[in-house]
């Protein structure tokens, strides 16, 4: 008996978790608190990332302004997108996936919760040591990086990033590195072993499939940033010449490191929001999701063709003809895969029977929002247009339809969705739908006008800008977006802490949802589903359980 | 379901060792992109004595046997077959790190360091790694080997053993790349 226990829960013995109290948070091995934890780090690292922004937006809203000092503003910038990337996105999907993935596939717990415990920690004082770098300004040592989040030599290189800011922010991603990645391996092992019986890949739910999907990211991609972050380095501290063009290295080498680990890196955050629009969709369209299989594969199809896309960041260097064309030719490829996933979820909406919740509503805006995104995406693939508008505002604007229309939109309407799962309260709807409303509005006053700035000509990463005739309107209405965006999360954030004390009690299943998540108390007891897993017959195993005469099974046997 | 689950410690290290072979592609491919440019001082072909090399790399690859013949030992349960082929294991792995220290500090001595050039970087960084992989293998051999010889071989999770011989497989199987690429090459080309 005893051994089952242990070998059901991956070496964890009950009596480990039944202590209670702020310590059982430091010491969990729970893979329902770790997911809890990184939840947390990531909305503490999104207020401060976002308190950056707006520090930025300031900045600029009036022309020739000294709000802000060149350097502070290259520091800012820096920190910001380093920030929102791999402590803000990446740990909220993770978060989420592991809370969620044992719970959806049936399974007591992940495959390694020590290992789990280990890559958080590893992420969140890798986090602690990049924000260290502000400290170094105290003495005259320069304060934090000051390079942009992609660090391009020789800028990052000892002779022009002087401080140790820069090597705070290798060591600082080395950490978070070996966080993510041990996560990535953990959901990987936890999907392929731990499923219940009858959970067959065919039936796994989509998010499932997309965390799949984006560990073998992970895995292949995460250990390529190491090893360039490793060599750079070496030739900040060894005195190596892998970047330096001075000693004969090469900068452009760099950007191809950099860029085959940071183009996989997009899909990475946004492959699990796909998962999560999947789940929200059907659920509140009252129908399973359209084209199960093509919602899945197109996942696995967008994987491996984002490893072949790099240098479409790499346009203006001059890699010659042939490496654009193929380059554009493979980056306007995408697109197709994940067309195919907005097809799917509108088809899936056609003629439901629509529950607009705030978690649905964040999920329509998702579409919409990251529709934009990609479409900006695929123009600029077309090599003459990126030669035009690359290192533009246009390019901000892009990258946050994708990031924030696309992944936040996504996680916001994850977060309304297993909110009563995670802690057993609902959030308020009301609040919500203000939440809602404030985000769409002020994200579109942000960041719309900026593609408009971008064609304008205004650079990005530039700390002011001389009075030219539309660019300080256009920056003002920005700046205004992201006050109203800023308003939006506080809004948000008090949602939550009045939901968690006072919010309305959720009860096991308020949605009618059909994965087995739901199946477990809200919130699960640490065993997850004391009572046995529910079987699995198909894809929707609650509903089958609550429609023994109209299962899945039997109705696909009668469409055949 | 009716086939069992795949093991999770050997899916757990398969997905490890994909991802350090990630890791040691950039190195190798960093070393290859330098090794093509033009460049002066010196290089593979005056530095190295691939012959020398050879011997050890021997060495390595027949460690690869050893510890192939060590787990079919465990798997019938003979524990002294077990220990055997464990020692021999560090032993032949020992060897290697021995030769790999020897040569370093020939280079060194002759001047031939980490910042001296782009070889010095590249050849360093990527042999480095290596032979840190070799040092934790031999620290994962060793701990098997100990538990062996105190006797709690019983004790030892089966596919634990067979996640330390994997990962040694790989170490050996990245060295034979590294071998092709920095020892051969440059006597054929």
């Amino acid at each position: 008996m005893k051994d089952a226990a242990i070998s059901d829960a991956g070496g964890l013995s009950f009596e480990q978790e039944a202590r209670e109290g702020w310590l059982s948070w430091v010491a969990s091995v729970d893979h329902k608190q770790i997911g809890i934890l990184y939840l947390w780090s990531s909305t503490i690292f999104f207020v401060v990332a976002g308190v950056l922004a707006l520090l930025m937006r300031i900045q600029l809203a009036r022309p020739e302004n000294h709000f802000l000092s060149p350097t502070m503003y290259n520091q800012i910038f820096t920190m910001h997108g380093t920030t929102m990337i791999f402590l803000v996105v990446v740990p909220a999907l993770i978060g989420f996936a592991n809370y969620l993935v044992p719970l959806m596939i049936g399974a007591r717990d992940v495959a390694f919760p020590r290992l789990n415990a280990l890559g958080f920690w590893a992420q969140a004082f890798g986090g602690v040591m990049l924000y260290f770098s502000f400290a170094t300004a105290g003495l005259n040592l320069g304060g934090a990086p000051a390079v942009g989040w992609f660090a391009y030599a020789p800028l990052s290189e000892a002779a022009y990033s002087y401080g140790p800011g820069v090597d705070y922010w290798i060591i600082g991603l080395l950490g978070i590195g070996v966080g993510t990645l041990t996560a990535g391996i953990n959901l990987i092992a936890t999907i392929v072993c731990l499923r219940t019986e009858g959970m067959t890949f065919g039936r796994l739910p989509l998010f499932v499939w997309m965390t799949l999907v984006t560990g073998f990211l992970i895995v292949l991609v995460i250990p390529v940033l190491n090893a360039g972050l490793v060599m750079l380095l070496f030739d900040r501290m060894l005195n190596a010449n892998f970047f330096r063009p001075s000693t004969g290295g090469s900068a452009v080498l760099w950007q191809h490191v950099f860029w085959t680990f940071g183009h996989p890196e997009v899909y990475i955050m946004v492959l699990p929001a796909f998962g999560m629009i999947s789940e929200v969709v059907p659920v509140f369209s009252g129908k399973p999701i359209y084209g199960y299989e093509f919602v899945a594969a197109s996942g696995v199809a967008i994987a491996f063709l984002s490893l072949a896309v790099w240098a479409h960041h790499m346009f203006a260097v001059g890699l010659g003809h042939p490496a654009d064309l193929f380059f554009a030719i493979s980056s306007m490829a995408i697109a197709v895969p994940t067309g195919v996933k907005i097809f799917n979820w509108t088809a899936t909406l056609y003629h439901g029977r629509l529950r607009f919740t705030t978690s649905m509503l964040f999920a329509l805006g998702f579409l919409a929002m990251f529709t934009i995104g990609g479409l900006s995406g695929v123009a600029f693939a077309a090599v003459p247009i990126d030669w035009q508008l690359t290192d533009s505002y246009f390019v901000v604007a892009h990258f946050h339809y994708v990031l924030f229309g696309g992944t936040a939109f996504g996680v916001f309407a994850g977060v309304y969705y297993w909110f009563p799962k995670i802690t057993g309260r609902m959030l308020s709807e009301r609040t919500g739908r203000l939440h809602f409303w404030l985000t769409f509005i002020g994200f579109n006053l942000t960041f719309m006008i900026q593609h408009v700035l971008g064609m304008y000509g205004m650079p990005r990463r530039v700390f002011t800008y001389p009075p030219l005739p539309g660019w300080e309107t256009m920056n003002m209405i920005s700046t205004i977006g992201a006050f109203v965006l800023a308003f939006a999360v506080l809004v948000f954030l008090v949602n939550v802490m009045v939901s968690l004390r006072s919010g309305e009690v959720a009860g096991d299943n308020p949605w009618n949802a059909w994965t087995l998540e739901w199946a477990s108390t809200s919130p699960p007891p640490p065993e997850n589903f004391p009572n046995g897993v529910p079987p699995v017959r198909g894809r929707r195993p609650l509903w089958d359980l609550a429609h023994p005469d109209r299962t899945d099974e039997t109705l696909m046997r009668l469409a055949e | 379901m009716k086939h069992p689950m795949p093991d999770k410690t050997k899916v757990g290290v398969g997905l490890f060792i994909l991802s350090e072979a990630g890791f040691f592609a950039v190195l190798v491919i960093s070393y290859i992109y330098f090794y093509v440019l033009p460049s002066h001082g010196p290089g593979a072909a005056s530095s190295l004595n691939a012959v020398r090399t050879l011997f050890f790399s021997i060495c390595l690859f027949l460690s690869s046997a050893t510890i192939h013949m060590a787990g079919r030992s465990f798997r019938l349960g003979r524990s002294n077959a077990v220990s055997t082929w464990l020692a021999l294991t560090v032993l032949l792995g020992g060897v290697f790190i021995t030769g790999q220290a020897v040569e370093y500090r020939g280079l060194l001595v002759r001047g031939v360091t980490f910042s001296t050039n782009l070889f010095g970087t590249t050849f360093f960084t990527l042999t480095g790694f290596h032979g840190l992989h070799v040092l934790v293998g031999l620290c994962a051999l060793g701990t098997l080997l100990g538990a062996t010889i105190s006797g709690r071989l019983p004790n030892i999770n089966s596919s634990g053993f067979e996640a330390v011989s994997m990962y040694w497989h790989f170490v050996d199987a990245v060295w034979a790349v590294i071998f092709s690429v920095v020892y051969l090459w440059p006597l054929i080309g």
